[in-house]
């Protein structure tokens, strides 16, 4: 996400579409269209929609989108954005997305080599120039560190943190919280790693898959940038889900210890509590 | 949410695979029709039931009338028992494993395969399983079939049973939203015959709406965590005595681990959702006094979500329903202040700091 990035809202008139939409445009993003299959024609906050994300990217030149749409029509609403060429960055926020549309829409994302962020995600914010989705632009900084997390308030208590202790972030990613995600922390550690404005990174984890682990193999042979890490769910029962899709203990597999024994092992500090990051940054 | 192994056997035998011969029973009185030989399966909503003492042999009908009140009577890792399969008992040669697993971090389902069934799976070495990454744009083709084949070495006959076995689990897998079908045993009998032993088949959660015939099946899962569910709410219980409400998942799981860290023990785990609706805070509240913990912590980071709002709900709720669970309230961001003048008023005392209101709520005297 940069200054030439320009925003369309799929499901733009919805409660949510409407709110976010104004809050993404207080905070200065180019936010350039809508889309509403049936509402053409519309203006939500001064933004115009459109029927169909052809029309939106036509006229008024989006390369970006947010999804809002709900859960039943939101790979539809993926796809569409996916059948144009010019559309290179997709977040999408909403939730309860079943695993298999998850999987087919990341799927084309990637063969497409668009970034597909989501689902179940509150989005990208790069403090000072923008943000995509729901993160709260009260807590942002702008800074050198980059965040990558798996859940969204838990990034926000984070990032909050961070900046009320005078660091300030260069990208939060909001990764989501499902089993299949379009982004993982590979993607975003290799990101990280090559982008100059952060230097250092941040990684918020949880329970449930392999994510982390395979975070640290990464971090070993990749990442030069220092990491520090916070891993939720130490005390999370096997066998539930608590509270995202993607956050349940497996069997012997997905444990906190087993995250953070990978994570440290490869020299990354781990937080105890999500206030202890700031102080585990250099 | 994961079917119990008669319900999943249903579908094998609806998709044309071959399931042992059975009859579900709640009683000895229902054993009539049912096949002998016999294993007697308790159905429970969890696995290790064998090692539980939920897997029995019974030669002829009497011995299970015997057996059967045993087996309902059993409760295992907090499951009642409700139901027990009575399953033709297979003559054996050799127990295969095959299932359809997710991989999230190559975000594609996955073919596994491996010669040694019937034990855990996580135990196979990895040299013994057979493993195909399936690309969800591709599906399963012929050629990942024919390399099982190759790697479970089995004659053509038998091989040719199992292709077609893994071919159906793929379109089950498909067609009903699974996110995992284990078949452990596939069971091959002395006469060379191929059959699904046990079914273990989840099916998506969010996919529900899409299969209306799962989506009435009664869960086997606590009463209050599928009043939860019905709710909407992510509510699930645990054995301390601190009852949990915050706001997301993560931040919730964060708050058990904090209480932890100052010695407490979480009774319940409950996610507000990015929600300052007070009618939701209200049902969660609800939801919350009637598990009984002995006391709440709510811990709210208002970032979106409005601090103001979430504690007007939360006073409203504490008196309507006469709550005298004592509370600790953690607040912090948007309208912080507002929400603090608001509980303030109920008489509630809310920390700003995650730390101190943690070793608060562990400190103070629950009901």
């Amino acid at each position: 996400m940069s200054r030439t990035t320009r925003v369309m809202v799929q499901g733009i008139t919805g409660t949510q579409g409407q709110f976010h939409t104004r809050a993404m445009l207080d905070y200065g993003t180019r936010l350039v269209a809508g889309v509403t299959p049936g509402k053409g024609g519309e203006h939500v906050h001064g933004v115009p929609v459109f029927n169909s994300v052809a029309a939106a990217v036509k006229k008024a030149k989006a390369n970006a989108s947010c999804i809002f749409v709900p859960a039943r029509f939101a790979m539809d609403a993926v796809l569409e954005a996916l059948e144009s060429p010019a559309v290179k960055l997709i977040c999408v926020i909403t939730e309860h997305i079943p695993v298999h549309d998850a999987m087919r829409m990341v799927a084309v994302a990637r063969a497409k080599g668009v970034r597909l962020v989501g689902p179940n995600c509150p989005g990208v914010a790069v403090p000072g120039t923008g943000k995509i989705g729901i993160m709260p632009e009260t807590i942002f900084r702008q800074g050198s560190v980059g965040v990558v997390s798996r859940s969204g308030t838990l990034t926000y208590e984070i990032v909050n943190a961070l900046s009320e202790a005078k660091i300030g972030q260069s990208t939060i990613v909001g990764i989501g919280g499902d089993p299949v995600n379009g982004t993982n922390f590979l993607d975003m550690l290799e990101f990280f790693q090559k982008d100059r404005r952060t230097e250092s990174i941040v990684l918020v984890g949880e329970i449930g898959g392999n994510a982390e682990e395979a975070a640290a193999a990464y971090i070993k042979r990749r990442v030069r940038k220092p990491v520090v890490a916070y891993v939720a769910g130490r005390v999370a029962p096997p066998g539930k889900t608590m509270g995202h899709a993607g956050a349940i203990i497996s069997g012997k597999s997905g444990t906190a210890s087993s995250k953070i024994e990978a994570l440290e092992a490869v020299g990354v500090k781990v937080a105890d509590r999500p206030g202890a990051v700031p102080e585990l940054l250099p | 949410m994961n079917l119990l192994e008669y319900r999943g056997k249903e579908i094998f035998a609806r998709y044309g695979l071959r399931v042992p011969r059975g009859k579900v029973v709640t009683s000895a009185d229902e054993l009539d029709g049912a096949p002998f030989p016999a294993v007697l399966k308790v159905q429970i909503g969890t696995g290790g039931r064998g090692k539980a003492g939920g897997v029995k042999f019974a030669e002829t009908i009497d011995e299970a009338r015997a057996l059967v009140p045993q087996l309902m009577a059993l409760t295992i890792k907090g499951f009642k028992v409700r139901k027990v399969l009575v399953a033709e008992k297979l003559d054996i040669a050799q127990e295969v494993y095959v299932g359809i697993v997710l991989d999230r971090l190559n975000r594609c389902p996955v073919l596994l395969a491996t010669a040694m069934g019937g034990v855990e799976v996580e135990d196979v070495p990895p040299n013994k399983m057979f493993k195909a990454a399936l690309d969800p744009l591709v599906g399963l083709r012929p050629y990942h079939l024919r390399d099982m084949s190759v790697f479970l070495g089995f004659p053509k006959d038998i091989a040719s049973q199992i292709e077609g076995i893994v071919e159906t689990l793929w379109k089950i897998y498909r067609e009903l939203d699974g996110t995992l079908i284990e078949v452990n045993p596939t069971a091959i009998t002395p006469k060379g015959e191929v059959y699904c032993g046990d079914a273990k088949v989840v099916i998506d959660n969010d996919a529900l709406y899409r299969h209306p015939e799962f989506a009435q099946e009664p869960e086997d899962i606590p009463p209050l965590e599928a009043r939860a569910k019905a709710e909407g709410i992510a509510f699930v219980q645990l054995d301390g005595d601190i009852g949990v409400i915050a706001n997301g998942a993560g931040l919730t799981m964060a708050t058990l681990d904090m209480l932890a860290r100052f010695g407490g023990k979480p009774a319940i785990f409950l996610d507000l959702g990015g929600t300052d609706d007070p009618e939701k805070v209200k049902a969660c509240f609800r939801l919350m006094n009637e598990a009984r913990p002995s006391k709440i912590f709510l811990n709210i980071f208002g970032g979106i979500t409005k601090c103001d709002t979430v504690a007007l709900g939360v006073t409203k709720v504490i008196e309507e329903e006469n709550i005298k669970i004592p509370l600790v309230a953690r607040i912090k961001g948007r309208n912080e202040a507002e929400a603090r003048e608001i509980l303030a008023a109920a008489g509630i005392e809310a920390e700003t700091s995650f730390e101190k209101a943690a070793e608060k709520v562990v400190a103070i005297k629950g009901v």
